[in-house]
């Protein structure tokens, strides 16, 4: 193994990027898990806040419609480097604000968690959009067949609705799990420890960034080629039962 | 599930990453981009350098407990206010302008700001021999607001960090750069800086340098400031500080 | 959204509390900081606008052969385009910026003979590597929309077009871009929001657009949420430039 590395002039990187120190390899992985929780803690908080949102724009009154669609353009307008950072500060203060009328001391919040809260709330605008189309392509007749059952409205939604609009809704919350993987290289900049930030410090401290970055680019690489396949997967799941998409064209 | 299971599975997520702090625990901001030798990550994560050792001598002390809480360097002053952290230690120089926001301890070291050059340049530390040049330099630093004000005839580069300075400044970007003299002098002195050498300090004006660096801490926090001042003497004092600087520098770094 | 639906009595109300919002915000918040800043923002705006533009034109040029090389291509140009545009698609789009300028850049001393080349000027500026960059990613997000477009085109089109006789190239130029393009225009008005909200991670490349410039007022005065405030307000108006000209340019073409 070392001689193969040796030939291609890789011994150095490989021993940069080992896994136990002087090597950085842990580091990375660490950072790797760090990103990994930070985006599916968005991905969720974004999949609620979309459920909501959806709903909200289906059947909620004009100004709950109105606010919404503010809300969906805002996120989708404005660049998410300055969403996290309006959101990271305006969030902290507000939450420091409401722990000292309530009376306790100042409120410690993690990193993993502000991050999950910022783009949490940049997802659930995209998921808003997601979910909203995948509700209005469920056909009308299940719903209706429902209520004339005599259905609670939150029991259609569980039973009916949530099932049936499953398989709409896969592609588009496929690509917004991939947009909260890679987002999550934005928290570098606001100093959040995850991925990129650990390959920053790294090839910093040993100047070997064309060799960081590319280890750091194969990892994302990995984590977006295994999460096509569990997509993938969920896909034909969510499917199961409707008839096979191939052959049309 | 019912409502109240999902309402209450919800607020026991939220209570898992907000939690009240403890009372006692101080939390120093430092910079989350590695700044040697004051403070950088081995490979094992943890934060090594005079500055980071100096913390810990101020804490003991002063006996507070004492946690290192990264920060990325242009976000740690609305981090200091916005309460995230308790104290700047982060090589911060104590000026004007920073102090009309918060409020700093008694400095702790004190060092020139200098000009690094490749060896090949004939350039002084001077705005006149610097016009039609390059300089990079660091975002929200007092090297900034120098070259703004002084360098009116050079081309300026602001980086976020002083290393990716340092690596455009190796890899012939910029020609010049602007920042500490020791975290300059641990450049020129390592590898990647083999190529370029410290071309003489820049003209002092301390209204925009600085009068050294100090810790900085919330306006009105007058507790931590003097336990932070009382445990800055005490290293003065018993030669704990000239001791952790004799392991890094040649000479001491603290002035009056 | 037309004058009439603008006028319902709870988008009175809505419209009313905003413009209330707006000028409690112009009298309590600072803005004293604008007019010592206000040269140096039109010179960062101007920045994000040719960057944009820019990109987006080239990213364009290089988005339709990758299409055409994955929709119909013989496998020895397909397979490099799809794995071109995996791997942009798969990894974030700072890694690339900063793959691209750092990385390159250490390799720089250890080639002594590019700096007295030709390109050394332009290896010395950041632009090239952020033209670079965002090109490159838009080209690898518009491949995969432009391969749909291609494969969407009515194929009868394309035969009626061999049956009269024309030559390859004419009938590309002719029958399948434009159809393609009008297919996917709703598409390329997203994207094209999406490369703008991708234009401030070149700030960290040191260029000096409007989030840099942000950046700078927030260091220089301390001043955390205005410059922030006016920042994200200054992207929806562009946004909005950019949705109102896509739609005007989809009402132009027949469809």
């Amino acid at each position: 193994m070392e001689l193969i590395l040796e030939t291609l002039g890789l011994a150095e990187s490989a021993q940069l990027l080992s896994l136990s120190p002087p090597g950085w390899g842990a580091n990375l992985l660490r950072g790797l898990a760090n990103s990994l929780q930070i985006a599916f803690g968005a991905f969720g908080f974004g999949l609620l806040i979309g459920l909501f949102g959806a709903c909200g724009k289906l059947y909620g009154g004009p100004v709950v419609r109105d606010l919404l669609a503010i809300y969906t353009t805002v996120i989708r307008a404005v660049p998410e480097l300055v969403l996290i950072l309006i959101l990271y500060y305006v969030g902290t203060d507000l939450i420091n604000k409401l722990a000292s009328m309530m009376g306790y001391g100042r409120v410690e919040i993690s990193g993993i968690v502000a991050g999950i809260w910022v783009l949490g709330i940049v997802q659930g605008a995209y998921s808003t959009e997601v979910l909203r189309g995948a509700i209005q392509a469920v056909p009308k007749g299940q719903i209706e067949a429902a209520r004339a059952f005599g259905m609670p409205a939150f029991m259609t939604m569980r039973r009916v609705t949530i099932p049936a609009m499953m398989s709409f809704a896969t592609p588009g919350l496929a690509n917004l799990w991939l947009i909260a993987t890679k987002d999550t290289a934005l928290l570098a900049i606001v100093g959040f420890s995850e991925l990129t930030l650990e390959t920053r410090q790294a090839a910093s401290s040993t100047r070997a960034y064309f060799t960081f970055f590319l280890a750091a680019g194969a990892l994302y690489l990995l984590v977006t080629l295994f999460s096509g396949l569990i997509f993938g997967w969920i896909e034909k799941w969510a499917r199961r039962g409707q008839p096979s998409l191939k052959g049309g064209r | 599930m019912k409502l109240k299971n999902i309402l209450a599975v919800g607020l026991a997520m939220t209570a898992f990453g907000v939690g009240a702090a403890a009372a006692d625990q101080v939390k120093i901001g430092i910079a989350a981009e590695p700044y040697p030798p004051f403070a950088s990550l081995d490979s094992s994560g943890t934060w090594i350098g005079w500055e980071v050792e100096v913390i810990g001598a101020v804490c003991a002390a002063a006996e507070l407990d004492c946690v290192i809480t990264p920060v990325a360097w242009d976000g740690i002053i609305p981090s200091l206010t916005g309460q995230q952290i308790d104290a700047i230690m982060a090589s911060m120089s104590i000026t004007e302008d920073r102090m009309q926001t918060i409020d700093f301890s008694d400095p702790y070291y004190n060092t020139p700001a200098v000009i690094v050059a490749d060896k090949s340049m004939d350039i002084e530390a001077t705005p006149e021999s610097l016009a039609g040049k390059i300089v990079g330099i660091q975002a929200s630093t007092i090297h900034q607001a120098y070259a703004q004000e002084y360098f009116v005839n050079s081309e300026l580069r602001v980086y976020q960090t002083q290393d990716e300075a340092n690596q455009d400044l190796f890899a012939g970007r910029i020609d010049a750069t602007q920042a500490d003299s020791i975290a300059m002098a641990d450049f020129v002195g390592s590898d990647a800086g083999g190529c370029c050498e410290i071309k003489g300090a820049v003209a002092n004006d301390e209204s925009i340098l600085g009068r050294g660096v100090g810790a900085g801490v919330r306006k009105g926090d007058d507790a931590l400031r003097e336990a932070l001042n009382a445990g800055v003497a005490a290293i003065l004092a018993d030669g704990t500080h000239a001791e952790i600087t004799a392991r890094y520098f040649a000479a001491s770094i603290y002035s009056e | 959204m037309t004058l009439r639906s603008l006028m319902q009595p709870h988008r009175i109300v809505l419209m009313l509390l905003f413009t209330a919002l707006v000028l409690w915000c112009a009298f309590s918040l600072r803005w004293d900081w604008i007019p010592k800043y206000a040269p140096l923002a039109l010179e960062g705006l101007w920045t994000t606008i040719w960057i944009l533009l820019v990109t987006t034109f080239l990213g364009f040029l290089l988005a339709v052969p990758l299409g055409l090389a994955q929709a119909i291509g013989p496998w020895y140009l397909s397979v490099p385009a799809r794995t071109f545009c995996t791997i942009i698609r798969g990894t974030p789009l700072l890694l690339q910026i900063w793959l691209l300028y750092y990385g390159l850049g250490s390799l720089f001393p250890q080639f002594p003979w590019i700096r007295s080349s030709e390109l050394w000027p332009y290896l010395r500026q950041a632009w090239p590597y952020a033209v670079l960059a965002l090109t490159l990613s838009y080209a690898g997000y518009e491949g995969e929309v432009m391969r749909g477009a291609f494969s969407g085109v009515n194929k009868g089109q394309l035969e009626a077009a061999k049956a009269f006789g024309m030559p390859r190239f004419t009938m590309f130029r002719r029958v399948w871009l434009p159809q393609a393009i009008r297919n996917v225009l709703p598409t390329l008005g997203g994207e094209t929001i999406l490369q703008l909200k991708a234009t401030p991670l070149v700030a960290t490349i040191t260029i000096v657009e409007i989030y840099s410039v942000s950046s700078r007022v927030r260091a220089d005065t301390f001043i955390v949420y205005e410059p922030l405030l006016l920042l994200a307000v200054s992207y929806m108006l562009i946004a909005g430039i950019i949705t109102l000209a896509f739609r005007r340019f989809e009402n132009k073409v027949p469809s």
